[in-house]
């Protein structure tokens, strides 16, 4: 043959280039070598030289290997395609199938050379064809193409057969509608013997199956027993030199059958049977210390725990994969562990058994082993096992690499949070796993822990005392000293007088400074971001009331962030600063324990299923002709939400309220006229002077307070549902204090308002005081009044009488009501309360009841004072509330 | 069903690419790279299989080379595994001890061979023999 014409031959410039390039010292050689050969090869294309055209594409599919473009040879493919010449056309394709792909249009160029070639005379061009058909064949080409393809399946040459049944696997995932073509043809090569044709054949039927439940339907019946027969023979076939791997003949045939085997058994009980026995024989008969025998052992395990149950069946499976996993071999684990998880569902007992095995895995020093056996863990956990797993888990934290630690936590939070049998585990579990591996966790997880503890109120002494121990070795995980600071700062009065001791904990002594000092170190620290910070910064605010002593000193430390870049903390560090310093009669209403955060709306809010601020406020505009019920219902879930049941009567608030309520005064066409603008607070306005204008004779206060109530739940709704959680971390304490400060003056303005109209039903009413607490040192007794025309809110005044013969002073009262109460508390008269009776303190608070008439009120009380200097603490509940509050 | 076949040294240059699914040349370039990554520093006690995005790479080391499949997450891996070893003792037995420069030289004879092997993403003939004299039959052609 001539040299020229032959590309490939030595001596000719193919090999030439490729000795060129490979002597190129550096990277930039090479591309100035390749630009140069590319330059070459153009100026060849344009001259349109025949010659030398299969030569330049063998060359750009080099160039092409090593990553650099070739766009420009593309219509070169198509000429090649098109000469009459074997060489040509094998080059050709070839090029067809590396430089071009079926989402390229110039593929349409090529259908009609592919048809043409299809029906070649020469079988080895047909056979060029398929195979570039097969590996590249877009939709419009498998629809074009599909006959010819059809057709070749009954070709006398088996390479051709083959060729075809895979290309035909192409065109049925191409287009799915094709496959009913198909059917026949591949079922009748399934009788072939030659292996080519069998293994593609096989493999047809098997996407036939997936793409058609016709297809399914019509092999199950047709098939079975003949592809059961072809296993068998398969399988007991003596030896031959030509398919034989490793003692096994064709173990790639074996693996096609077995899994057209399971499609076929999967859901048909018939089938299923049918195959038992040559499952049960290949299962127990191939040798297993091959891959080849395993991976045909594999297969074979896979299908019977695929199709329609045999327990003798599934116990041999189990016990191949259990002998699979105590094998040397890596890989043979790895199988034998992906495979156990697909027996999980099928057999949890089964699995069970193989758990230390399973366990080790998670520590093997192979990724994919460790991911594999994680995995496992993961669907294995249930309430019975969490506890023994989950140790070995945390304790794995300890010493897995990096890489790994972010998959493993993740898996033990879930883990925890869905099977944990106990608060005081989950809380266990989660210090550990945040301080091995804090950085790894996501923020919902440190949240969830937060809403945890503050559900769990026996548990409040004993996670803060767990944290400050924890904390005090390690404070390197950040969303660790995140959760650590809110509880220090939230519970530390129970962390420095050891309440709520349980047995198992060993008593530690933590002093107010010693607590006080924890954070002042945390909040130098320069590596933790703003968001903690600020949370110390909130801590240590609600330190300062717990801890009066302190007071002085944490101020100080607050000072210092006034000059802080950060706004957020500039701005905290100001308005703490003045808390402390100029309000000391409201701080310790002010920073409150939080109630507690409600799990359900916490996860349903993880769900992504917040109640959007305009919904509220239309639902509630709507809904006010109809009565209160649904906007003091949204308001409620909105305090809820907003955790803070400590009003300070703000100036303001106040004249904010004043206005509106001065708008709300007016005349109604003024109001009308606002009710053109479309900003928020004019909106609101037009809730007011809907209120006022419709209402005046029948219960104008209710209305109004309702309308009111829309106010604060569509201003605050925006706040409290944008980030309600967040406001653990980054809670604005200013916006929160001030929208419910609000609150305050504006019932009472409403109350100066309402007393005028006539009065309402509830208004001649008179209740009982009750004793409401009563120990040796202290009585506390409630008067109530109801608020005119508003059936749901109590006016309560609390009394306190000091029955003992020492004085009390810093006399704290504080209160906690279930949800569908809303509390709130005005400051006490004093902080000191005179011995033996000779004077009181009195607190005014009111209580809105949500489901009056359905529920009593009920409460619980906390008072907090100290005798010469000496803390004393009481608390109790209160449920002798007077019926119908 | 196999995505595609790398052949890749352990610098990681590509000595042969196949590609099953259609891909952009960029994506392409960005696959070669990150497979070799993956593979290259692996323990050889560890296992031949590696997740890859949504799929796996069974891959097998012969001498400086790496072959690399990537199959679907439900494909059988060991199945996969001995393949590569059968298309390495075919190469073998057709460059007669075959060695990388073979195949940088011979790249498109490499392909051709794959092409008689492995068609649309699935395994075409699994016998030795028959595909070596297949060859045979073709260079005759030439």
């Amino acid at each position: 043959m001539d040299p020229i014409l032959n590309p490939f031959s030595s001596g000719t410039r193919l090999r030439d280039m490729i000795r060129a390039i490979r002597a190129c010292k550096t990277a930039a050689e090479e591309r100035a070598a390749i630009r140069k050969e590319c330059a070459a090869i153009r100026t060849s294309i344009n001259e349109n030289d025949p010659d030398y055209r299969h030569r330049n594409l063998a060359k750009l599919m080099f160039i092409h290997m090593l990553g650099y473009p070739t766009h420009f040879g593309q219509m070169e493919c198509l000429k090649c395609i098109a000469s009459p010449g074997f060489p040509e056309k094998r080059i050709g394709y070839l090029g067809l199938m590396l430089l071009l792909d079926e989402r390229q249009e110039v593929l349409m160029l090529v259908t009609n050379s592919l048809k043409q070639d299809l029906n070649h005379m020469n079988q080895y061009i047909v056979g060029l064809a398929l195979c570039a058909l097969g590996n590249i064949c877009s939709a419009e080409m498998a629809r074009d193409l599909a006959p010819e393809v059809e057709r070749l399946l009954q070709f006398r040459d088996p390479n051709i057969r083959k060729k075809a049944a895979l290309c035909s696997i192409r065109i049925i995932k191409k287009v799915p509608d094709l496959a009913e073509n198909f059917v026949k043809p591949a079922t009748a090569l399934l009788k072939e013997k030659h292996h080519g044709v069998l293994i593609t054949a096989v493999q047809l039927c098997a996407d036939l199956c997936k793409v058609s439940r016709e297809a399914l339907e019509h092999i199950r019946k047709k098939c079975t027993e003949g592809l059961v027969r072809t296993l068998k023979d398969l399988a007991n076939s003596s030896y031959s030199p030509e398919y034989d791997v490793s003692g096994i003949t064709d173990p790639f045939l074996h693996i096609r059958l077995l899994k057209l085997l399971r499609l076929l058994g999967e859901g048909d009980a018939d089938a299923s049977d049918s195959m038992n026995d040559i499952l049960a024989q290949v299962g127990t008969k191939t040798e297993s210390n091959k891959v080849a025998a395993n991976a045909i052992l594999y297969e074979c395990v896979q299908t019977i725990m695929s199709i329609e149950g045999n327990g003798g069946l599934r116990v041999l499976a189990i016990g191949i994969l259990g002998k699979f996993l105590s094998n040397r071999d890596n890989n043979i684990r790895y199988v034998a562990l992906n495979m156990l998880m697909k027996a999980v569902t099928a057999d949890p007992q089964a699995v069970l058994r193989y758990r230390a095995t399973i366990l080790e895995c998670v520590k093997d020093a192979d990724a994919s082993i460790r991911k594999r056996a994680l995995e496992l863990v993961y669907v294995l956990v249930n309430e019975s096992n969490v506890k023994p797993l989950t140790t070995e888990l945390v304790s794995y934290l300890e010493t897995c690499d990096q890489d790994f630690k972010g998959d493993l936590t993740a898996k033990i939070c879930s883990i925890v949070s869905k099977f944990s049998p106990e608060k005081i585990w989950y809380i266990d579990q989660m210090i550990k796993v945040l301080l091995e591996a804090g950085s790894f966790v996501k923020d919902e997880v440190w949240r969830a822990l937060i809403v945890v503890i503050s559900n769990a109120s026996e548990l409040h002494g004993y996670a803060v005392r767990a944290l400050y121990k924890a904390f005090q070795k390690s404070n390197e995980q950040e969303a660790f000293t995140r959760v650590a600071i809110w509880c220090i700062g939230e519970y530390g009065d129970l962390l420095i007088n050891n309440v709520g001791m349980l047995d198992l904990e060993d008593r530690i002594t933590v002093t107010e400074s010693d607590a006080v000092d924890l954070i002042e170190i945390t909040i130098q620290c320069h590596a933790l971001d703003f968001t903690t910070k600020a949370m110390a910064l909130v801590a240590l605010l609600k330190l300062s009331s717990r801890f009066p002593s302190c007071s002085e000193r944490i101020r100080e430390i607050i000072v210092k962030y006034k000059g802080n870049f950060v706004l957020e903390l500039q701005q905290r560090s100001i308005e703490f600063n003045s808390i402390i310093a100029r309000h000391q009669n409201i701080r310790s209403m002010l920073v409150e324990r939080m109630p507690v955060l409600d799990e359900a709306t916490f996860i349903g809010r993880q769900a992504g299923s917040l109640p959007d601020a305009g919904s509220i406020s239309a639902g509630s505009s709507v809904s006010l002709p109809n009565g209160v019920a649904k906007p003091a219902d949204s308001l409620v879930d909105l305090l809820d939400l907003n955790s803070n049941d400590a009003p300070t009567p703000s100036s303001s608030g106040g004249d904010f309220l004043q206005d509106l309520l001065g708008v709300d005064l007016s005349p109604a066409a003024q109001s009308g006229a606002n009710q053109t603008s479309k900003s928020g607070t004019d909106a609101l306005l037009d809730l007011l002077s809907v209120g006022s204008v419709s209402g005046p004779v029948e219960s104008p206060s209710a209305q109004s307070n309702s309308s009111a109530m829309d106010i604060l739940s569509a201003s605050k709704s925006e706040k409290a549902s944008v980030s309600p959680l967040d406001d653990l971390s980054s809670l604005s304490l200013s916006s929160r204090t001030t929208s419910i400060t609000g609150a305050a003056p504006m019932m009472d303005l409403l109350d100066g308002f309402a007393s005028t109209p006539p009065k309402s039903e509830n208004n001649g009413t008179v209740y009982p005081s009750i004793t409401a607490f009563e120990s040796s040192s202290l009585q506390l007794t409630f008067n109530f009044s109801k608020q005119p025309g508003n059936s749901q809110t109590t006016n309560i005044q609390a009394t306190f009488i000091n029955l003992s013969s020492d004085e009390y002073t810093d006399f704290i009262f504080q209160a906690a009501v279930p949800k569908f109460l809303q509390l709130q508390l005005d400051p006490a008269s004093g902080s000191t309360l005179p011995a033996n009776g000779n004077g009181s303190i009195t607190q005014n608070f009111r209580v809105t009841n949500s489901q009056n008439g359905k529920k009593s009120l009920v409460m619980r009380i906390r008072i907090t004072y100290k005798i010469n200097g000496k803390e004393k603490l009481e608390e109790g509940q209160i449920s002798n509330f007077p019926r119908d509050l | 069903m196999i995505r595609f076949i790398l052949l890749q040294n352990r610098q990681g240059k590509t000595r042969l690419a196949k590609y099953y699914v259609p891909l952009e040349d960029s994506e392409k370039h960005k696959v070669e790279y990150e497979v070799h990554r993956l593979v290259v520093n692996r323990d050889p006690k560890y296992t031949n299989f590696v997740e890859f995005r949504t799929h796996k790479v069974i891959y097998r080391r012969y001498a400086g080379l790496f072959f690399s499949l990537c199959v679907d997450i439900t494909d059988n891996e060991l199945a996969y595994l001995e393949c590569i070893h059968l298309f390495v003792e075919i190469l073998d037995h057709f460059f007669s001890n075959v060695c990388e420069l073979d195949l940088v030289f011979n790249f498109h004879k490499v392909y051709l061979i794959l092409d008689e092997f492995i068609l649309a993403g699935e395994l075409q003939e699994t016998s030795k023999k028959a595909i070596i004299e297949r060859m045979g039959e073709l260079e005759k052609l030439e």
